[in-house]
């Protein structure tokens, strides 16, 4: 009948597959969970962690985790406590289905380019969510690519990459993104360290030429961009900085940064002549290294001041001037650390050195203390004063092997991941943390196994000033044998363990294999912080400038305008399920700028646009306009189409670009 | 005052008459007063709503209708509306909802001058708003019935449905769409209005039929000789 065949073709019209919702409404009770879980071998124990993690269609998630994706050079965006993938972001890396790099946002990352070259990857590290008085505020999201020393700004209106810079002064970098407390700036530090600007420089200059540094990076909110101008870089003596932590509350005004390789190793194993040990055992052959300490809000005064040289077009505070003006001190840490956090009212800073099996706490009240009686064991090679260890310790907590990093709960316990016992850690805090669990201050309470592996976790809220507990994530990498072979290349596993009781109970609940590589750091934010847009404000949205673009082709106004003997531009809709106009014809060699609005209001209503041969794919979500530009060199025939499933007309939803041979 | 324009005014009422009996005289001013104030909201707040219900659109669509506009996901039902060649909402009732505001400001003059008036000829007067409510759903029905029977034969889909009415008010199907109409805050105050429009009409005949009738008579006496 007619009608029906109506009804099944529009069924497909609005582009979603209707999935039959009405389950048979049997008679179930609890013997029929018992034989399920008997036939698939379930404990009662897996059948709670089933109950606590499952999220049947509909039910929404209460966290989500922003996990960095590695040498991906993407973002990772998962739902707690399902534990399913809900988004992945392109960072540095091209991506065909957000039309990232075909046409569209490649001015965003050719401003990631690496000395005039295209790096179209990146080793994204250590996303930072931001912050309002140090609490996750789900506006925006930065993140540090490894690789080449850049800094993302992720817009979570729209979840996409709005800016990437790159760092003038080194060429890698490990302890970014973090922000300070209310988001004025995301730092950035050096790792693996070079000349400025990654000259060259025989090794044997290492400690000359060699340089170290943090950077701060102004954010400019309103903008929704780093402020290049107003960015401003702290020299710092050539150790390896590693990862860092920004004060809050108490510590407000501080940043955090640890170091390794304070013994300058250069290595060189391999080299005829060469005689130094090899990097790994020449950075770890100091019982200690040196946790840096930099009050950032003096820095920022001093750099307001002038007292900076200009460096690779980038305001830079010698070293001695830091020392000068007291903005830098070290004290020493366990050897080889790796983590540094602070506690949630910013009173205590933890470190985890990977050699060491303590986690050593430090008070900051006795840092304060120490910098104003000027308690110092002396100064290292480069003359920064040195606080003595014993003086700002506040305990050392033996917790097991190779301790990474540390998150918080809001019940006093702190959360350790321990790389070698391939655990999690659960340890008291003292102070006044000490009475919110009735466990002894500054002890082990319990160690969860994990698989396999772990590099850094997550708390929900965990690193804020407001930590919820409630859930812990184990970043680990490789699963081993979690899960069915796929090839020698393992998927990582994203372990999720139940943190919601005090004392020894602590299970794991759920594995999520991640077969995209690798994650490391990650932030989990409560899922009703973030406010992102279904479909942009208005038709016409430009996401890049996050505004109406005046020259968004509207509907009734498309057209193919020549501007020149070889210049063409298109105005064109799109709109389910036709493109406006179908033929647009042009001339070889003629550079076309092609305009493309996407018309919709639906929420579903995203249309995808390539052209082949020309390698342009966009993808257009309802309201949004882009502009790709390129030479039609090649001519020929060209059908464009659209490649998201928009409508059951979506086949015909194309069009011909016909490029006329030119004689 | 020529005595046709006398007749259609009606008798006046003396002041002591009115001071001795305020509520027989006052009562069908007042419901029609009352009649107006639910005209004048009526202009404010939709009159017909009708939910589009299909699997994709987990919040349903939603087309809303006011005396002066059209409200809800226009677009969207548009959108779908072309694959059948159905002409844009936009284009429906457009002189309608044009003279909307002036039509019910209307209203309220009439039912303003049906006050003052205290002859049979309130009744005509009164009627075009007495009837508003219906005749609102009629002109609603009439270009439900254009659009879904005018489709245009060259659309994706035109061999795919045929012409279709859905009810003006309940529910009906079209394709996969379930289609729920019903009256809006504002089509319920009008029949309302009209309704104490009714009321009101009984007590201005109890009040005033009465003086009309004494008021003939009296003529009758003067012409007879």
């Amino acid at each position: 009948m007619a009608l029906t065949r109506f009804g099944s073709k529009l069924m497909l019209v609005a582009g979603v597959v209707a999935i039959g919702t009405a389950s048979s409404v049997m008679a179930q009770s609890i013997s029929d969970v018992q034989k399920v879980a008997k036939e698939r071998g379930l404990s009662t124990q897996d059948l709670i962690a089933a109950a606590m993690t499952y999220t049947p269609t509909g039910m929404k998630d209460e966290y989500v985790i922003m996990s960095s994706g590695g040498h991906s050079g993407q973002v990772f965006v998962i739902g707690v406590p399902s534990m399913r993938l809900l988004k992945t972001i392109a960072v540095f890396t091209p991506e065909p289905w957000q039309g990232y790099g075909y046409g569209a946002g490649n001015e965003i990352l050719d401003a990631g380019n690496v000395q005039g070259k295209e790096n179209r990857w990146g080793d994204t590290h250590h996303p930072a969510l931001s912050e309002t008085n140090g609490d996750y505020d789900g506006e925006w999201l930065f993140v540090n690519d490894k690789s080449n020393a850049r800094m993302a700004v992720i817009d979570l209106r729209d979840f996409e990459t709005k800016q990437i810079v790159k760092n003038p002064l080194f060429i890698n970098d490990h302890g970014g993104a973090f922000v300070t407390p209310n988001t004025d700036y995301v730092f950035e530090t050096a790792q693996y360290n070079v000349p400025w600007g990654a000259d060259y420089a025989p090794m044997s200059d290492y400690k000359e030429d060699f340089r170290g540094a943090v950077t701060m990076w102004k954010f400019d909110r309103k903008k929704g961009r780093i402020d290049v101008d107003r960015s401003f870089s702290i020299e710092l003596p050539p150790y390896w900085q590693d990862i860092a932590d920004c004060g809050k509350l108490e510590s407000d005004g501080y940043f955090f940064l640890n170091s390794i390789n304070t013994e300058l190793a250069t290595g060189g194993i391999g080299v005829e002549g060469q005689k130094n040990p090899p990097f790994e055992a020449g950075v770890s052959m100091n019982a200690t290294d040196y946790l840096h300490i930099i009050n950032w809000k003096k820095a920022e005064k001093v750099f307001q001041a002038g007292k900076t040289v200009t460096i690779k077009g980038m305001e830079v505070i010698p070293l001695q001037t830091a020392i000068d003006e007291g903005l830098l001190h070290l004290t020493p840490e366990p050897r080889s650390p790796h983590g540094v956090d602070v506690a949630p009212k910013g009173d205590f800073i933890v470190v985890s050195g990977k050699l060491d099996p303590h986690t050593t706490i430090y008070s900051f009240a006795k840092i304060k203390k120490a910098i104003a009686d000027k308690t110092f064991s002396g100064t290292d090679e480069f003359g920064v004063p040195v606080l003595d260890f014993d003086t700002v310790v506040e305990a050392q907590v033996e917790v097991g092997l190779g301790p990474l990093h540390t998150q918080f709960g809001p019940d006093g316990y702190a959360y350790t991941s321990l790389f070698l016992d391939s655990a999690v850690a659960r340890w008291t805090l003292g102070g006044s943390y000490g009475s919110l669990n009735p466990e002894p201050d500054w002890t082990l309470v319990t160690k969860t196994p994990v698989h396999y592996n772990i590099g850094h976790l997550g708390v929900a809220e965990g690193d804020t000033i407001d930590p919820d507990g409630k859930y812990l994530v184990a970043y680990n990498k490789w699963a081993v044998d979690r899960f069915i072979g796929v090839g020698p290349l393992l998927p990582q596993n994203f372990q999720l363990l139940d943190i919601s009781q005090q004392g020894t109970h602590m299970p794991v609940i759920y594995d999520m294999p991640l077969g995209i590589g690798e994650p490391h750091y990650a932030q989990i934010i409560k899922a009703d912080k973030l406010n992102p847009w279904w479909v942009y404000p208005e038709i016409g949205w430009d996401p890049h400038t996050q505004s109406v673009d005046p020259w968004a082709p509207r509907p009734k106004m498309e057209r193919v305008e020549r501007k020149g003997e070889r210049e063409v531009e298109v105005f064109m809709t799109a709109m389910r399920s036709h493109f406006t106009p179908e033929h647009v014809t042009v001339k070889q060699g003629d550079t076309v700028k092609w305009r493309i609005t996407n018309t919709e209001r639906a929420i579903d209503a995203t249309h995808g646009f390539s052209i082949p041969v020309y390698n342009i794919t966009l993808s257009l979500e309802p309201g949004e306009t882009a502009t790709v530009e390129f030479v039609a060199d090649r001519a020929g025939t060209f059908p464009f189409y659209c490649t998201e499933f928009c409508s059951a007309l979506h086949l015909e939803m194309m069009g011909y670009l016909m490029v006329e041979p030119r004689d | 005052m020529s005595s046709f324009l006398e007749k259609v005014i009606g008798p006046r009422v003396d002041q002591s008459e009115l001071e001795k009996n305020s509520l027989t005289y006052g009562a069908p001013g007042f419901l029609l007063l009352i009649a107006r104030v639910l005209l004048l909201v009526s202009l404010f707040v939709p009159f017909w709503h009708m939910e589009l219900v299909a699997p994709q659109y987990p919040e349903n669509l939603h087309l809303i209708a006011y005396v002066t506009h059209l409200a809800g996901d226009v677009a969207e039902i548009d959108s779908l509306n072309h694959y059948i060649g159905m002409r844009p909402l936009e284009e429906a009732a457009q002189i309608e909802r044009s003279i909307g505001v002036y039509l019910l400001i209307g209203f309220v003059v009439l039912l303003e001058l049906a006050s003052w008036i205290h002859s049979r000829w309130t009744v005509l007067l009164v009627l075009p708003v007495l009837l508003f409510p219906a005749v609102f759903l009629i002109d609603l029905h009439l270009w439900m019935s254009y659009f879904g029977q005018n489709l245009d034969p060259d659309a994706p889909l035109s061999n795919s449905i045929e012409p279709f009415v859905p009810p003006v008010l309940g529910t009906g199907m079209v394709g996969q769409f379930k289609t729920v109409a019903m009256p809006g805050l504002g089509l319920i105050l009008a029949t309302i209005s009209s309704c104490v429009i009714l009321v009101a009409l009984f007590f201005h005949w109890r009040a005033y039929a009465p003086l009309v009738k004494a008021q003939n008579a009296a003529k009758k006496a003067e012409e007879q000789p």
